[in-house]
């Protein structure tokens, strides 16, 4: 017996507006009773996770935090797969955006002027973009696979940061400790409303985004053009699009906001260059995309949820003494629920006896 | 009139609440950069934290983070911290050092420990580190003894001073043996990837090294040496369990005794900032059992140790001569602790050049 998913004919708009808490609702069951079986209270459990975080202001600050970079990305990387463009490497472009805003504080440091800022981000967009053209270049003129190339790049810019902060950018005055010198006044991104806690500017930019890049996709010919040369190459060369510069137009905007989530998560949340600037952001901001299926609007919420599942998840630590690994698996029991409710929107299950019949036969569009 | 008992009521609730907080116990929180299951660096950290269960029982509440990445997230997760009623945070490692600072300027009644880092920025935060190139001497010993070739593998973790440290300790104790001995080093660029760590050991092996010394975290590299028939030491923990023919010993970081310490510091009230390095001496760093090899090399092993936890002597005595042949220190002279802790060269015998 085989079990298959068939593509319903028509999707249940009650469904799908109703997918999301569905999911919900499965992931709070499902993680009550593996909080029971640990031994902890549910209750108690599911309070820290999704409702301590949400309590106090400096809390929701740190929320922003979490979240601006995740958005910023996830925004970028849905212009990229609703184009049918693979990008993987969102992580690299977001630490050569990081790398190359970095330029005017740690090389120019006695070059002090309000201009510093506006030119720090100017740049880490371009160094996210140019990072980001890279992987475009070889699919167009060579053909080659974007998802290998653009993954690997993201080897190569962790690796030169690390080299960098390591070598040429040393702290002078950090004892050989691999880091850049701190950043001066002028080159920090300033916190929104900093006297009730360090959220800072990243997240307004975030948001900013979002908007534009919604208005782009639904309201202008562009975002028209993206979506078809995504769903259908042959149709967008008949309407007289160009495939290869929409590789290049979805990657440069992927890899420019990128790229100013790399620089204002160094200029606002850290302060200077370090070996490790982001715990997989780039990655994560997939998720996030697809959680919020595509639709920059939706990314916002799923990238506060996703944010909100790290803090939650390290209140749970401190509070119920649940390990990291908990954490996680309840992160993933969230994913998994959410993915799989919108999987079955789409497709039904059916069993299967023996003979298989491949025509019917499809994957999931997560 | 009603209203004002009321007032009073709530307020005396409020103030006895005030008293039973200020007598409430003692919370004491860790924050790990690993999983506390590396059995490595991390994991010894949380040995410390069992210890301070172990000792005061009731009297102290704990609670930790673990794989906590380096970064914003650890500035929340301090703040996180001092706000969830910690009252001393250990923060173990040198990633957290500027969160660390930043959080400590936030919360000037909460005690902050940071572990092997150098900024002490406000008052409520102290520094603490252990010598480990004093363990790491002894197995320079044994190795020049152990190794038929000559040339003993390193797997590094990151080219920071610590690090660098331990790779010349290990070097000088070794020559002190065996003159010519040489140790090839790979730059594993991470504290903990069993998979990187154990590719690392592969390529020393292959490369002639017969004895393997690692400081990076995970036990990867002692079970390729098990595999291939060489020897290895073990990091940060004891690993006999995973290298029972091969282990020749470890070097154990043993917090309990300073989390103990600086704790009942807390308890008591004397908590005052401090910058420690301790070693042997102190019992934060402690030699495994020596095992697989012959008696005469234990015996060597257990006098190098014995000088140096009795204190007369510092790994890093002259005459030493720097890599490139030029001389460091002369005959007698000991290096302070300032030029060790920001230790940017090798000496001469290590195969490698220093990433820069």
């Amino acid at each position: 017996m085989r079990i298959e998913l068939v593509k319903r004919p028509q999707q249940s708009a009650l469904f799908s507006a109703l997918s999301p808490f569905i999911a919900l609702v499965l992931t709070l069951v499902a993680g009550a009773i593996m909080f029971s079986l640990l031994g902890k209270s549910p209750l108690d459990a599911l309070y820290y996770y999704f409702v301590d975080p949400l309590r106090e202001i400096w809390s929701l600050h740190e929320l922003a935090i979490k979240a601006a970079p995740l958005i910023l990305i996830a925004v970028g990387l849905s212009v990229c797969f609703l184009s049918n463009n693979w990008n993987i490497g969102a992580e690299g472009q977001f630490i050569a955006g990081a790398i190359a805003g970095s330029i005017l504080p740690v090389m120019f440091p006695d070059f002090q002027s309000w201009i510093v800022l506006p030119l720090m981000l100017i740049m880490g967009m371009i160094g996210g973009a140019a990072y980001a053209s890279v992987p475009a270049f070889l699919k167009t003129r060579f053909n080659t696979n974007e998802i290998l190339t653009s993954l690997m790049l993201v080897y190569v810019a962790q690796l030169f940061l690390d080299w960098m902060v390591r070598g040429p950018w040393r702290n002078p005055a950090g004892m050989n400790f691999p880091e850049t010198r701190d950043f001066h006044q002028y080159a920090i991104l300033p916190e929104i409303w900093s006297s009730s806690g360090r959220a800072h500017w990243g997240f307004v930019f975030a948001l900013v985004a979002a908007v534009v890049v919604w208005f782009m996709l639904s309201r202008t010919l562009r975002g028209f053009e993206v979506k078809v040369l995504g769903q259908s190459p042959r149709a967008g060369r008949f309407a007289g699009f160009s495939s290869s510069q929409m590789v290049f137009f979805a990657f440069i905007v992927s890899g420019a906001l990128a790229g100013l989530a790399g620089i204002s998560e160094v200029s606002g949340a850290i302060g200077q260059l370090r070996p490790t600037i982001s715990p997989g952001y780039g990655f994560t901001a997939i998720i996030v995309a697809f959680l919020g299926r595509l639709n920059p609007l939706g990314i916002i919420a799923a990238g506060l949820i996703l944010a909100l599942s790290y803090l939650g998840g390290e209140a749970a630590q401190i509070s119920i003494g649940v390990s990291d690994k908990v954490v996680r698996a309840f992160q993933g029991l969230l994913l998994f629920f959410v993915l799989g409710a919108d999987t079955l929107i789409h497709y039904r299950i059916r069993f299967v006896g023996s003979a298989p019949r491949n025509a019917e036969v499809s994957h999931g569009n997560a | 009139m009603k209203k004002t008992i009321l007032s009073i009521a709530a307020a005396a609730a409020v103030l006895s609440f005030g008293t039973m907080a200020a007598e409430a116990k003692v919370k004491a929180c860790w924050m790990y950069v690993g999983p506390i299951g590396d059995f490595g660096y991390s994991y010894q950290h949380h040995q410390g934290l069992l210890a301070v269960q172990k000792e005061f029982g009731d009297q102290v509440e704990t609670a930790y983070l673990e794989s906590v990445p380096e970064g914003a997230d650890a500035e929340r997760a301090l703040e996180r911290f001092a706000r969830s009623g910690c009252n001393i945070i250990f923060a173990t490692s040198f990633g957290f050092m500027d969160a660390t600072n930043k959080v400590a300027g936030r919360f000037p009644d909460v005690k902050f420990e940071h572990a092997t880092g150098y900024k002490r920025e406000h008052p409520n935060v102290s520094t603490y580190n252990s010598k480990f190139h004093e363990g790491r001497y002894v197995q320079g010993v044994i190795a020049a003894k152990m190794s038929k070739t000559g040339v003993a593998g390193y797997i590094a973790s990151f080219p920071i001073p610590e690090v660098v440290l331990g790779i010349n300790a290990f070097m000088l104790g070794a020559q002190s043996v065996n003159p010519d001995f040489k140790v090839k080093v790979v730059w594993a660029n991470t504290w903990y990837d069993a998979g990187k760590e154990a590719d690392a050991a592969k390529a020393l092996i292959d490369q002639g090294v017969d004895v393997i010394t690692q400081h990076t975290d995970s036990t990867a590299p002692m079970q390729v040496a098990t595999e291939r028939g060489v020897k290895a030491f073990g990091q940060a923990t004891d690993m006999i369990k995973f290298g029972p023919d091969t282990q020749l010993t470890a070097i154990v970081d043993d917090w309990g005794p300073y989390y103990i310490s600086r704790v009942k510091a807390v308890i008591d009230g004397t908590w005052e900032q401090q910058d420690v390095w301790h070693g042997m001496k102190e019992g934060n760093v402690v030699m495994a059992p020596y095992t697989n090899m012959p008696d005469d090399v234990k015996k060597l092993a257990e006098e190098a140790e014995a000088k140096i936890k009795s204190g007369d002597f510092n790994p890093y005595t002259g005459p030493i001569t720097k890599q490139d042949g030029s001389e460091w220190l002369k005959a007698g002279e000991v290096a302070d602790n300032g030029t060790l802790l920001g230790l940017n060269f090798y000496v001469k015998g290590v195969d490698d050049k220093l990433p820069q």
